[in-house]
């Protein structure tokens, strides 16, 4: 029997961890926020349960400011493979007229996100939640157990996590409290990609470079997706060949200048990378522990 | 932001030229834990690793420096430890608490190092990082020498299996790279390494901070001729010494439609093949493999490591926390080396719940036989285990479960202790030996073919799966001395020694069928009464 390569270890790993919830937890589901590590934790999900349906619903939770581009492709994944999807969007931040542009991004990322979230799981009740997070991303989410245990606030505690020996997880949690579980932990970028060419998973659009009009604002490129972006005196749409490395609402969303129209051309553009995908992000800006205080709040 | 350390090899800094990557197919994975005394040097160990290896990215360089200005103890260099101490706590109090993962790879290899805490309160952590690891690197500081952490980490490292170890002399920088420091350390360490069952143990002499000897050979050390740190990492093969049996712990029963009743699960050791004939366990029900589909579709053969879902020729009763194997059987008993994990102390004779493979029930301890002092490796009595404490317990397990030597198989091996008031995990432990092992040809095997009087037997509860020998003639010869009371009793009162011969044989035989008879029926009307509980969460509590 040939060794298991590093990339079918991950996929292992992850399958083992999905089918460990649906087995051990009441009411779980698939927070699905149509990226590409939602794409490979949605595809290694569908495999987990072969020839089954997924035993639990995916949920978007929207914040009316997602590419147009992604909102079609989670319509159409969901279309195409048959599955059970919920899209959440936080109705008094609605009806307040949140966005990232009138209230900023960290207003707006709480409202829309971490409120929406938690709204969310509450309302259907919801005891374990999968997210697509990796460790490689942020130096915070590197701490996070496979099993990130919350309060019934949703709150995260990172000096009271489980500890995690093995693939021993500690399913078993008080009433009202929650789960948040990572089956891609230990996944980097390099290797969602690999996998997504190895498995060709299909994913958004906006990953691969073509000419897009964007604004140069505070050195981000920004989309202008629709007519509600105001551009500020002095700013022009500019057509350039641009990219995206992570996928968020329109207005936090840094591109990159790429040529990258292909797979294999994303593969190697990302092997020569010294940025990180998160500096595309926003949010994560705001002092060094901006990341860990949204997790203890509740953000994902 | 390159300055002074970072600047004498500049041609490991961020310039284009990126190590050529292969094709992922071919890329191996090691995962190996740092672990040493605090201020040893592990976190600044592992940045400078993430460094040399082209894997800090230009917006992680320049939040390092800010960093660095703010909580750094470097002066005017990068302080290397703040690209891997993640939590605010860690960065201000400049010290590791919780396990960090960290990813990187070369050419040939994708690493996963687990960056585990020194200080002692934190060792459970330690422990942690350690069960998943191939390699284990143990870090020394060469003005120290060795420390009562790095005998408690070195003993923690052997439990949990780890058999190839690199002890890493950090801090040669400040000893003047001075090699009769190295071969002093070296000679210390030798002395420890029997009785921890290493296979391999290898020694570097090196300094995280400069960068000697991690990525390449130092210039300060040319007493030196091993490989650096990183060449080792990228060449080591390790072994962790387990069977081949074939072993698969279910996890779920996959049964979208009538005609589809599949068994996943990851396998835990062995290989199995379509036709393979198979043992359920506990129940000791036989099949045969039908068909295999793995993450890439039907296979004709699937081998330790691989997430499966299989089909049996038979319809058997199958549920989570059941094991398939070749052949063995379930238990009841398990001696085990435990690591309290919990501020509330492990007690004998407390209900806890034990998790092993896919299994939980309850369990309680039924021996503590000693602690283990990880400082001198010396067993002494006690009565409890408190936090972070090593000892040798058995356990009884109230519902047979299959379980093997940690030795033999890792998954099936290793088990997790859970207080079902808290739900907090108060206890690891691997399995030193189980009933089934002991009493391996006397009690009933469960396996293929048993026969017609062990199964009675064992359903008349003369034998229970996992009872030990002793245990097993004790409940015989008291079957057979109230067969004899009563033929005693008939021939008191009939007289007649046919008659007393007859009622004696009759108690014998006819008792343990009535018995049998008997339970079938009170498990009819349960099965009725509570039929709406699904097997799963009788044994899992559902995750409530």
């Amino acid at each position: 029997m040939k060794p298991l390569t590093h990339l079918q270890k991950l996929e292992a790993e992850a399958i083992f961890i999905l089918r460990e919830v649906a087995a051990t937890c009441e009411k779980p589901v698939l927070l699905y926020s149509i990226g590409k590590d939602s794409a490979v934790l949605l595809h290694l999900a569908m495999k987990a349960f072969a020839p089954g349906k997924l035993p639990f619903p995916l949920l978007h939770v929207d914040t009316g400011w997602k590419f147009r581009e992604m909102i079609e492709f989670r319509d159409a994944t969901a279309k195409r493979l048959g599955l059970d999807l919920l899209v959440h969007i936080n109705p008094e931040g609605l009806a307040q007229g949140i966005g990232p542009q009138s209230h900023g991004s960290a207003v707006h990322t709480d409202v829309m996100k971490t409120q929406g979230l938690k709204q969310a799981l509450d309302k259907f009740g919801f005891d374990a939640a999968f997210g697509g997070a990796r460790r490689d991303e942020e130096k915070s989410r590197a701490k996070e157990r496979v099993f990130s245990l919350r309060t019934p606030d949703h709150r995260w505690d990172p000096k009271a996590q489980r500890p995690e020996p093995w693939a021993l997880f500690n399913t078993r949690k008080a009433k009202g409290e929650s789960f948040r579980v990572f089956p891609l932990s230990n996944w980097t970028e390099a290797d969602v990609w690999d996998y997504i060419a190895q498995e060709n998973i299909p994913v958004v659009p906006l990953y691969f470079a073509k000419p897009r009009p964007v604004v140069v604002r505070n050195g981000a490129l920004i989309l202008r997706d629709d007519e509600r972006f105001t551009l500020l005196p002095g700013e022009t749409i500019e057509t350039r060949m641009v990219r995206f490395r992570t996928l968020g609402c329109y207005p936090l969303t840094g591109a990159v200048e790429s040529e990258a129209a292909t797979l294999p051309g994303i593969l190697a553009e990302m092997r020569a990378s010294r940025v990180s995908e998160r500096q595309g992000r926003i949010i994560d800006a705001d002092g060094a522990s901006s990341m860990e205080k949204k997790k203890q709040e509740g953000y994902f | 932001m390159r300055t002074a350390a970072l600047q004498r090899q500049p041609e490991t800094g961020f310039g284009p030229a990126v190590a050529p990557v292969p094709a992922p197919a071919s890329k191996s994975l090691l995962r190996f834990i740092t672990c040493g005394s605090v201020d040893d040097g592990k976190s600044t160990l592992l940045g400078r690793l993430l460094w040399e290896t082209h894997s800090v990215f230009e917006d992680q360089a320049e939040a390092l420096a800010n960093d660095s200005r703010r909580f750094g103890t470097t002066g005017d260099t990068p302080d290397l430890a703040l690209l891997v101490d993640g939590l605010a706590a860690e960065r201000e109090q400049g010290i590791t608490i919780d396990v960090a993962y960290r990813y990187f790879g070369t050419a040939n290899r994708a690493f996963i190092a687990a960056d585990t805490p020194g200080h002692e309160q934190y060792t459970r952590n330690m422990a942690t990082g350690a069960s998943t690891a191939d390699c284990a690197v143990i870090l020394i500081d060469a003005r120290k020498g060795l420390l009562a952490q790095t005998r408690r980490h070195s003993c923690i490292v052997s439990m949990i299996g780890v058999r190839d170890v690199i002890i890493a002399i950090n801090k040669m920088d400040l000893v003047g790279y001075d090699e009769a420091t190295f071969r002093r350390i070296e000679a210390d360490y030798r002395a420890l390494i029997p009785g921890l069952g290493f296979t391999t143990v290898h020694f570097v002499p090196l300094s995280a901070r400069e960068g000697d000897n991690v990525a390449k050979a130092s210039a300060m050390m040319p007493w030196y001729s091993g490989p650096s740190l990183l060449t080792l990492l990228e060449t080591i093969e390790t072994s962790t010494g387990e069977d081949a049996k074939f072993r698969l712990p279910i996890q779920w029963v996959n049964r979208p439609n009538a005609e589809f009743r599949g068994f996943s699960g990851t396998i835990a050791s062995g290989e199995i093949c379509p036709g393979d004939s198979i043992v359920a366990l506990p129940s000791g029900r036989t099949s045969r493999i039908a068909r295999i589909l793995t993450p890439s579709g039907d296979a004709q053969s699937a081998g330790a490591g691989a997430a499966v879902t299989l089909t049996l020729a038979d319809e058997i009763d199958i549920s989570r926390g059941d094991v398939l194997v070749a052949s063995g059987q379930a238990t009841r008993r398990v001696t085990a080396r435990l690591l309290a994990l919990s501020e509330t102390a492990v007690v004998p004779g407390k209900p806890y719940l034990i998790k092993l493979g896919t299994a939980v029930t309850g369990a309680r301890l039924i021996a503590l036989h000693h602690a283990i002092d990880v400082h001198d490796y010396t067993e002494r009595p006690a009565a409890e285990l408190a936090m972070n404490a090593l000892g040798l317990a058995t356990l009884h397990i109230e519902t047979p479960i299959y379980a093997t030597r940690y030795a033999d198989c890792r998954t099936l091996g290793s088990l997790l202790l859970i207080d079902p008031l808290t739900n907090e995990a108060v206890a690891l432990g691997t399995v030193e030996h189980t009933a089934a092992d002991a009493g391996d040809k006397k009690t009933v095997q469960a396996r293929a073919g048993a026969t017609a009087f062990g199964r009675i037997a064992l359903a008349a509860g003369l034998i229970v799966p996992g009872a030990s020998r002793d245990e097993v003639m004790h409940r015989i010869s008291w079957r057979i001395a109230s067969a004899l009371l009563f033929a005693g009793l008939a021939l008191a009162v009939t007289g007649s020694v046919t008659i007393a011969l007859g009622a004696g044989f009759a108690d014998l035989v006819l008792r343990p069928a009535l018995r049998v008879l008997h339970d079938r029926l009170w498990q009819l009307g349960l099965a009725t009464r509570h039929r709406p509980v699904p097997p799963a969460l009788g044994i899992d509590g559902g995750g409530i």
